[in-house]
């Protein structure tokens, strides 16, 4: 039997596409209508030409395996029905990113000078100082124009009244974007009809974006900068993206061990034609990894003397080293106050209210509130070290509340959102599934936010744990212009 | 060009090379079996010694039986030279070059290696192994036909025919050495015939029948296989016809000085008599032959993956 809307149930979330039960939200009806009018074999049919095209395309994320002996590629999994937001709602919240990052970048800036956000009280010292991701060897650097997240990830998430709230920032090396760019080159190539019903704002000019960005970045002033990719290696699991953008930009896609750091501090790439000069590294490899010199001594990822190379200017980083200073989730909780003290505004998009552990108050409602709320380590990412309180069995809440009371400092705490669902394909019909949106942000010369970003789906039934590794999915995000149609 | 992708390149042809000429080895060695009289003590422990996996082979194994040296030359992944190893490597070459190489190019080594991997535990046997064997090698000239065809025929092709055609020659070295080597002592008059098909064998061992007869014209002999083996300018598994492919690619990059010189000290085989060389001289010479391959190879790397 076909998708039959009024047999889809909106429960007590925010659904992206239907408005309640039986009713679609205005704009979606003819999206909502095309997907009704198809066959159950018609919609197979394009299930499985999108499958077939996600795996020649080669869109794969990696994962590695003892038992299969080495690395293996898997195919992205991707359901048809695209997420939409309107353009109206999108500029909001664009407005809202752009806001939000160059906060945390006057942020970062700060804390690797003169720290006057601690001085003036409203941050406290203390959270730096056992910061993990401070990393002193920054301190005092100038990177240019004073930027040190080139390119953030920030996780939003929809409540059940509808409101965005800004989950997590990503400063370090998001990942995630070649899949936004893959999904809406498959959804043309299936679904080439559903555009015409539509003005869909276009997402691929990201990689040109991309390579403007860091072009502005060279330290030499030339009309063609050297922009080299640095990727840990093929059993990254990243590093389907990591070529990807290299291709896409006309970069070289470096390991470590292709770069060196000459006597005069700066940067060579080993080419057959000998040594030749790079300007910016877009380094996909984490901090403590960069530069053995400097960071992990028996890092084989890295390349000895960048650090040295980057801090006398002779080559651009990013994004920056230490620009995760701000994506700790404790600092997280303070992104709303940076907000208005560097830049006298209010947040645009809220923050998730958050309980912070180091304070005995705010600690002591978390402990004895561990059945409600989710529990995260400041510094774990992908769904990992996380505990979803309602969900879990007591002796995970207990394993927590331990973690909890010995290292206080390393754990935040905030209600379980009831994130927001959209139609979901499951065998032949839709289901609400729960989602998030990564936009990408840019920051050089100028600020740019991708239009929407990778929607990710929790396939499980219930589940809002959306990461790949754990069984998530993605769909194409629309963001479309309702007024010009 | 990166170094670390002009090696890549070099290692994924090489790996591919390896992988076609071992399935290629086997499947001769089969067919000549068949054709020779059972009381010859010859069997598949030469293919062990081509491979110059002696020592090796007798730790794993008890004798050089048929189903054992199968075994140890196509499947086990564990063995540096087996083709199974030769096909797991090319792909993790192919792999970090994804960029670099056609799309298809990747989807078929990935291909022949998830097939090949699947296809093994059933597939060794006598009665499938010849087409099993057979397919391996119609894909992997599929491959080189593709590089050829649609990638740029610039540095990184080169680096692509150069460690092809290093890796031929060096095949076609170890054959000719264990070859005329072990094959059949030399002068027995009642086992004259036999000469014949044993050299024949050998030749379709690097699929230079056809081509021999077609510029030979005569029967086939020990001496003008030989020649024909190591010295034809034209044959494209000719040893010094691959010297000439490699000399062609290298004079057209930069800093060549130092391999180019070596090259061209190789190419004095062209003036070389092989063909009247007693059993031992020739394998002191194919010996030579085989120790200049491999300082190319060192030379190669040293100009330009360091």
């Amino acid at each position: 039997m076909p998708i039959r809307w009024k047999n889809y149930v909106v429960a007590e979330f925010y659904d992206e596409l239907i408005r309640s039960t039986s009713r679609t939200r205005e704009w979606a009806r003819p999206l909502c209508r095309f997907f009704s009018s198809l066959k159950d074999e018609e919609l197979r049919e394009r299930k499985t030409a999108a499958e077939l095209a996600i795996r020649s395309m080669g869109i794969t994320f990696t994962v590695y395996s003892e038992k299969e002996g080495g690395s293996i590629d898997r195919a992205w999994p991707f359901d048809i029905i695209p997420r939409v937001i309107t353009k109206k709602e999108w500029l909001q919240i664009e407005r809202g990113l752009k806001q939000r990052v160059t906060a945390l970048n006057r942020l970062i800036d700060d804390l690797y000078h003169a720290q006057r956000i601690i001085k003036d009280g409203i941050l406290p010292g203390e959270l730096i100082a056992d910061s993990e991701n401070f990393r002193e060897q920054c301190v005092g650097v100038d990177p240019p124009g004073g930027v040190w997240a080139h390119i953030c990830g920030s996780d939003l998430v929809r409540d059940k009244d509808g409101t965005m709230y800004v989950l997590e920032d990503n400063l370090r090396v998001p990942s995630g974007v070649s899949y936004m760019l893959e999904n809406r080159a498959v959804m043309k190539r299936i679904f080439p009809e559903l555009f015409d019903h539509y003005s869909i704002e276009p997402v691929d000019d990201y990689p040109t974006q991309l390579h403007e960005c860091l072009a502005s970045l060279s330290p030499r002033k030339q009309k063609f900068p050297e922009i080299v990719v640095l990727t840990p290696g093929i059993y990254n699991s990243a590093y389907f993206e990591h070529s990807y953008l290299a291709q896409q930009m006309g970069a070289e896609l470096v390991e470590g061990s292709d770069l060196v750091v000459g006597d005069d501090d700066c940067v060579y790439m080993r080419t057959v034609q000998g040594l030749e000069r790079v300007d910016v590294v877009y380094r996909r490899v984490d901090d403590l990894f960069l530069d053995p010199e400097a960071f992990h001594p028996d890092s084989m990822l890295g390349v000895p003397g960048l650090m040295r190379a980057w801090k006398k200017g002779k080559v651009a980083l990013a994004n920056a080293p230490g620009a995760g200073v701000a994506d700790d989730k404790v600092i997280y909780a303070f992104v709303p106050k940076a907000i208005k003290y560097y830049l006298g505004e209010e947040a645009l998009i809220p923050n998730v209210p958050t309980y912070l552990c180091i304070d005995k108050t705010e600690r002591d409602y978390v402990l004895a509130n561990l059945d409600k709320l989710v529990v995260k380590a400041a510094n774990e990412s992908g769904g990992y070290g996380m505990l979803i309180g309602p969900q879990a069995t007591n002796k995970e809440r207990a394993k927590f509340s331990r973690l909890i009371r010995n290292n206080p400092r390393n754990y935040i705490a905030q209600p379980l959102l009831t994130l927001s669902t959209t139609p979901t394909l499951v065998n032949s019909h839709a289901e609400p599934r729960h989602l998030d949106l990564r936009p990408f942000i840019l920051s050089g010369n100028k600020t740019y936010v991708t239009m929407g970003g990778l929607t990710r789906v929790a396939l499980k039934k219930g589940s809002t744990v959306v990461n790949s590794s754990q069984g998530g999915g993605s769909k194409d995000t629309w963001i479309i212009d309702t007024e010009s149609t | 060009m990166l170094s670390r992708v002009a090696q890549r390149i070099y290692w994924m042809a090489r790996y591919l090379e390896r992988a076609e000429n071992t399935a290629r080895m086997v499947n001769v060695n089969a067919h000549l079996l068949l054709d020779l009289p059972k009381k010859l003590p010859i069997g598949w422990s030469p293919l062990i010694d081509i491979t110059g996996s002696g020592a090796l082979f007798r730790e794993l194994f008890a004798d050089a039986s048929e189903k054992n040296v199968v075994r140890f030359l196509i499947a086990d992944a564990r063995i540096p030279g087996s083709l199974m190893t030769s096909l797991i490597r090319a792909r993790e070459n192919a792999r970090t070059i994804r960029d670099i190489i056609p799309r298809e190019g990747w989807e078929i080594i990935n291909a022949l290696y998830l097939d090949t991997k699947a296809a093994l535990p059933t597939a060794l046997g006598q009665k499938r192994r010849f087409v099993f064997l057979g397919s391996i090698m119609g894909k992997i000239e599929q491959l080189n036909g593709l590089f050829s065809s649609s990638m740029l025929h610039d540095v990184g092709y080169n680096f692509l025919r150069m460690g092809r055609n290093l890796e031929r020659a060096d095949m076609t070295t170890r054959i000719v050495d264990v070859r005329s080597e072990s094959l059949l002592p030399q002068e027995s008059e009642d086992l004259l015939p036999f000469e014949h098909v044993q050299w024949m064998s050998v030749l379709q061992s690097l699929s230079a029948y056809q081509s021999y007869v077609q510029k030979i014209q005569g029967p086939v002999r020990r001496r003008s296989a030989v020649r024909f083996l190591l010295q034809d300018p034209d044959f494209p598994r000719a040893f010094y016809h691959c010297v000439l492919q490699i000399r062609a690619c290298l004079r057209t990059l930069p800093n060549n000085d130092t391999p180019m010189r070596f090259v061209g000290r190789i190419s004095r085989i062209r003036r070389a008599r092989p063909d009247e060389m007693e059993k031992n001289q020739l394998h002191d010479y194919v010996d030579r032959l085989q120790l200049n391959l491999a300082r190319l190879d060192s030379i190669i790397a040293q100009a330009y993956f360091v």
